[in-house]
């Protein structure tokens, strides 16, 4: 009973959510810092994570491949994996936890202390202002930090490759390209835009019903990261079936 | 000019409860065009409650409010935000926006919802910043420098900065010390008094009640039991009211 609850709350939630992203009024002022906040200031995060991926990923490839004579692949498997599965799930988790939690806590604050509330008094739509924005801002920086993060993996994989596993510069770069193709980024990009939008609608929405008190909002900010997290888990399996599934 | 008997604000039969606690039961109450209204009650009797009915925050479970005898309960959420624009809600936390300074605070409602251009807009927050005895090295800090007594002042402003025909204030002096107090109660007066508007104010302090009202209502187990000119109030003969006017222990009203 509260498991459907807690189903029909969120789905209206989503609903409205979506409806304020397209209907005037707009804040552009609000969804330009929303992107500097999440594109921007997620890059070290995400540079970090993806580049060490990508250099335990050539290591790796290259220590199993090399039992059956297939050294070989590595770059493939390197432009490969980061670009379909370890670019957008690793900054999706990444995003999670830094932005879904400070957007959780923040909008939760709001609640608890009736400035969302005063938002309404206002004439201004809590959705409209708070909610919109950051779901759109998810939805597009997400996109652009998996790209950045796609190129610091692969470029991760070359250092190790190169300069570890002595690899020729010029052969690795040729491998890495080769057998890439525009599927293989674009599903990493929908995947992206997928996971930004979940991160923020978590977010957003574990705030907004936020309980009152100090401790409601620390369990919002905490369900807002668990279940962003495994949202993009499956959410992540669904979107590889529906382009590589057959 | 409009009929005299016609009450600003007609409250009937108002009705709203949280899961099995019922806060509001039956209550009654009309607020006259150009009155001063205090409601008085103890902590936690739905006074916020009953505001929040009035302005359209909480939707009741039964009952009518009528604005101009107009019938506000009911009606569509997108009406209902359209008549946010005639009212002014003073918080009992004051609800400032952390995020943004002072000056954007008060100029919000004008900006964001009638669409002023921003310069406008801040001339006519400083104006009303003003009013309430802030300069413009307050108007550039954010809320959280500010003390709880500035925290209220810049809320008062932000109430009344679209100059609302309706205002609505909860505990306006809650936690201040007594000056300050004495101060904000001065303002409300005057930002009544300045827009001729209908107040309805929430409070537990008397004195407060008596500088700010014409009009004392006593909230007590969801209805107004209670209700008379201020200066009536010291001698009601209500049992209620006078355990909850003069702080006795003993009465009618029971802790808990
Ligand atoms: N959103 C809500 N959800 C659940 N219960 C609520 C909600 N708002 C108020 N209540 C309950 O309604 C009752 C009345 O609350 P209200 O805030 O109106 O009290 P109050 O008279 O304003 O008290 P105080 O003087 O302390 O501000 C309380 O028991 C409170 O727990
Ligand atoms: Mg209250």
């Amino acid at each position: 009973m509260n498991f459907l609850a807690a189903t029909g709350r969120l789905s209206s939630f989503t609903a409205a959510a979506i409806s304020h992203c397209v209907r005037p009024p707009f804040y552009p002022r609000i969804l330009f810092q929303q992107i500097i906040e999440i594109g921007f200031y997620s890059l070290p995060v995400v540079g970090l994570t993806t580049l060490f991926s990508g250099m335990v990923l050539a290591l790796q490839s290259y220590t199993g491949f090399a039992r059956f004579s297939a050294e070989g692949a590595v770059a493939t498997v390197v432009v490969l994996s980061v670009t379909r599965e370890l670019g957008p799930v690793l900054a999706g988790l990444m995003v999670a936890g830094r932005v879904g939690a400070s957007m959780a806590a923040e909008i939760g604050t709001m609640r608890v202390t009736e400035q969302i509330d005063a938002l309404t008094t206002l004439s201004t739509n809590p959705f409209k202002y708070l909610v919109a924005p950051r779901i759109l801002a998810g939805i597009l920086s997400l996109p652009f930090l998996v790209l950045v993060g796609d190129i610091i993996g692969v470029f991760g994989g070359y250092i190790i490759g190169v300069y570890k596993l002595g690899f020729n510069a010029g052969t690795y770069l040729q491998r890495t390209i080769e057998f890439l193709e525009p599927i293989d980024v674009i599903s990493g990009l929908v995947k992206a835009a997928a996971f930004g939008f979940l991160v923020a609608l978590m977010g957003c929405y574990h705030g907004y019903w936020s309980n009152r008190g100090a401790q409601g909002v620390g369990a919002a900010t905490t369900n807002a990261v668990v279940s962003a997290c495994i949202l993009i888990l499956i959410s992540n399996y669904g979107i590889t079936a529906l382009f590589f599934g057959n | 000019m409009r009929d005299n008997c016609e009450p600003k604000i007609r409250i009937r039969g108002l009705n709203k409860s949280f899961g099995a606690n019922q806060v509001l039961r039956g209550l009654d109450l009309d607020v006259q065009a150009g009155e001063s209204v205090a409601v008085i009650g103890g902590s936690g009797t739905g006074k916020s409650v009953l505001l929040k009915c009035v302005i359209g925050l909480l939707e009741p479970d039964a009952g009518t409010i009528e604005l101009d005898g107009e019938t506000v309960t009911g009606l569509s959420k997108t009406s209902r935000e359209a008549m946010m624009a005639r009212f002014g809600l003073l918080f009992q936390g004051s609800a400032l926006f952390d995020s943004i300074p002072v000056l954007d605070n008060v100029a919000f409602g004008l900006v964001s919802a009638q669409q002023m251009p921003k310069q406008r807009a801040q001339a006519i927050a400083l104006d009303k910043l003003a009013q309430v005895g802030l300069d413009e090295d307050v108007a550039v800090m954010y809320p959280a420098e500010l003390s709880g007594g500035m925290r209220k002042r810049v809320a008062l402003a932000r109430t009344i900065a679209s100059d609302p025909d309706i205002l609505l204030f909860d505990e306006p002096t809650t936690g201040l010390d007594p000056i300050m107090g004495d101060v904000i109660d001065k303002l409300i007066v005057n930002c009544v008094h300045d827009l001729a508007a209908t107040a309805l104010t929430i409070t537990h302090d008397m004195d407060s009640a008596k500088r700010i009202s014409n009009r004392i209502a006593m909230l007590y187990g969801g209805r107004i039991i209670w209700s008379g000119p201020a200066v009536e109030v010291d001698t009601s003969g209500d049992p209620v009211v006078d355990q909850f006017v003069h702080g006795h222990v003993k009465g009618p009203i029971t802790s808990g």
